[in-house]
């Protein structure tokens, strides 16, 4: 059985820069100059981040980030 | 502050947040409003509304066709159409409208940003153990005047442009605009002006000697090419000295107060160094400080209720956080609360534009304080007193230290 791969995103729509999914999964977001969140690159989630990504979607106030299962 | 009002009858229907049953202790008013309606309203202040639950509070934070924020604190005289000019307003952008309210957000953000924030922690923890070495040797003292009162306007001071030896007068105003609201017009009118003729003289200062601070910052900034206008840019200044102070005060007050008040909490978190972002969170979740305020922009049907273009309606994030459809447990503090979508900063457009800075104010005073002092207790709880209006934290604090 292979490892379920994770794909997490952020909706520029709905983010206000809490900055809560950086702080806690800073290898998977990155914030711009008005301190907006996004992905990081496609934003795959390396399976040792699985923890990490949770976190982010269920501590976003907004609920911005979702997170999506990748097909193989 | 105490109220002039006369005492609550029936919190549906009658509640007043100045009334001293609420400042003293009101999650258990909020408790049972969300199961009574959950949207009271009171014939006070002419004509207010209080949802309770997450939902309803996320609804209005998201509302700005129906709820306009050109005021956002709650007194006896309402605003009428030509007291403030709209969409801009007073204090932009905590009082403005889409669309301008995005374009002087847009402006301000860069200068909140984490990593703009990151160059005043140097700063804010030198402060924090001069503070704290101040308090050496006496045995008692007051943990909201000694320590946290001095800390957030200090730091904003400093990151203004200001003389640190100013710091006082700007508690004094902050005290007129928040709490003195009894005050006289004209005893109210003269002091504004004396905070409006301080802030003309730093403008013209920074003007004359721009320099790597806030306040070169907004003098610099443009929107759509030009330059701010004063009133635009003192108005400003005077938001982000208001907004940032009472406010993280009162999260630095109430955080040691709960620590004061629970051995083991206060113990694990001593120990336990790497507990610090959740329980920052969690304890801004449980004593989020601030309940914001809009007014009814037109006259709608909310939830089966008939709001009318003027009505107050008082947005109170810290029920929101105490709301069991929204978190497990909610009246107890878990340190360690893993899931915690708290709402202390507000939601949508407004959201508190100096988070990062009031996050970094509030960890490094817990991470100082613990350090110095890693036990300590309240000396007399029934002397603990908690502010009036819309801002709630400790403004007496006697503890004891105890290691």
């Amino acid at each position: 059985m292979t490892a379920e791969t994770f794909r997490v995103h952020v909706d520029p729509d709905r983010c206000q820069g809490h900055n809560r999914c950086y702080s806690v999964a800073p290898e998977l977001f990155d914030l711009d100059d008005l301190g907006m969140s996004s992905e990081i690159g496609a934003g795959i989630v390396p399976p040792e981040l699985i923890g990490e990504a949770r976190l982010a979607v269920a501590n976003c106030p907004e609920h911005a980030i979702s997170s999506t299962k990748v097909e193989p | 502050m105490t109220s002039r009002h006369p005492p609550v009858q029936d919190w549906a229907t009658d509640f007043d947040h100045t009334d001293p049953a609420w400042v003293a202790d009101p999650y258990p008013i909020w408790d049972e409003l969300r199961r009574r309606c959950p949207v009271a309203h009171s014939d006070r202040y002419g004509g207010t509304w209080l949802p309770v639950t997450h939902d309803l509070v996320s609804e209005v934070a998201y509302d700005t066709e129906h709820f306009t924020s050109r005021s956002v604190v709650v007194s006896e005289r309402r605003p009428g159409p030509e007291d403030l000019p709209a969409p801009i307003g007073l204090s932009p952008p905590i009082t403005s409208d889409p669309p301008f309210h995005s374009i002087a957000r847009r402006m301000l953000l860069p200068a909140f940003a984490p990593k703009p924030i990151a160059e005043l922690e140097p700063f804010t923890r030198r402060l924090c153990r001069e503070l704290l070495a101040g308090t050496e040797g006496r045995g008692s003292f007051d943990a909201a005047t000694d320590y946290a009162q001095h800390i957030p306007v200090r730091v904003i001071v400093r990151f203004l442009g200001f003389p640190q030896e100013d710091a006082d007068s700007f508690r004094r105003f902050i005290r007129l605009v928040l709490e003195d609201v009894d005050r006289s017009a004209e005893e109210r009118e003269t002091m504004f002006a004396e905070v409006d003729d301080y802030m003309d003289f730093q403008i013209d200062d920074h003007i004359a000697n721009p320099r790597d601070d806030l306040t070169s910052f907004l003098l610099q900034a443009e929107i759509d090419g030009s330059k701010l206008a004063r009133e635009h840019i003192r108005g400003t200044m005077i938001l982000l000295m208001i907004a940032g102070i009472d406010t993280t005060w009162s999260a630095i007050g109430a955080s040691l107060w709960h620590l004061a008040k629970h051995p083991s909490d206060r113990r694990r978190l001593a120990s336990e160094p790497g507990l610090m972002g959740t329980a920052i969170e969690e304890l801004l979740r449980a004593y989020a400080p601030v309940t914001m305020a809009r007014l009814v922009a037109q006259d709608f049907d909310f939830h089966g209720h008939q709001l009318r273009q003027g009505d107050w309606l008082l947005l109170p994030f810290p029920a929101a956080n105490r709301d069991p459809g929204a978190f497990e447990k909610p009246g107890l503090v878990l340190l360690d609360r893993a899931k915690n979508r708290h709402a202390a900063f507000g939601l949508g457009r407004h959201r508190c534009l100096g988070s990062n800075l009031a996050r970094m104010e509030l960890r490094v005073a817990m991470e100082e304080w613990l350090t110095r002092y890693p036990d300590f207790e309240l000396a007399d709880p029934s002397a603990v007193t908690w502010s009036g209006g819309q801002v709630r934290g400790p403004r007496t604090l006697p503890v004891t230290i105890l290691t």
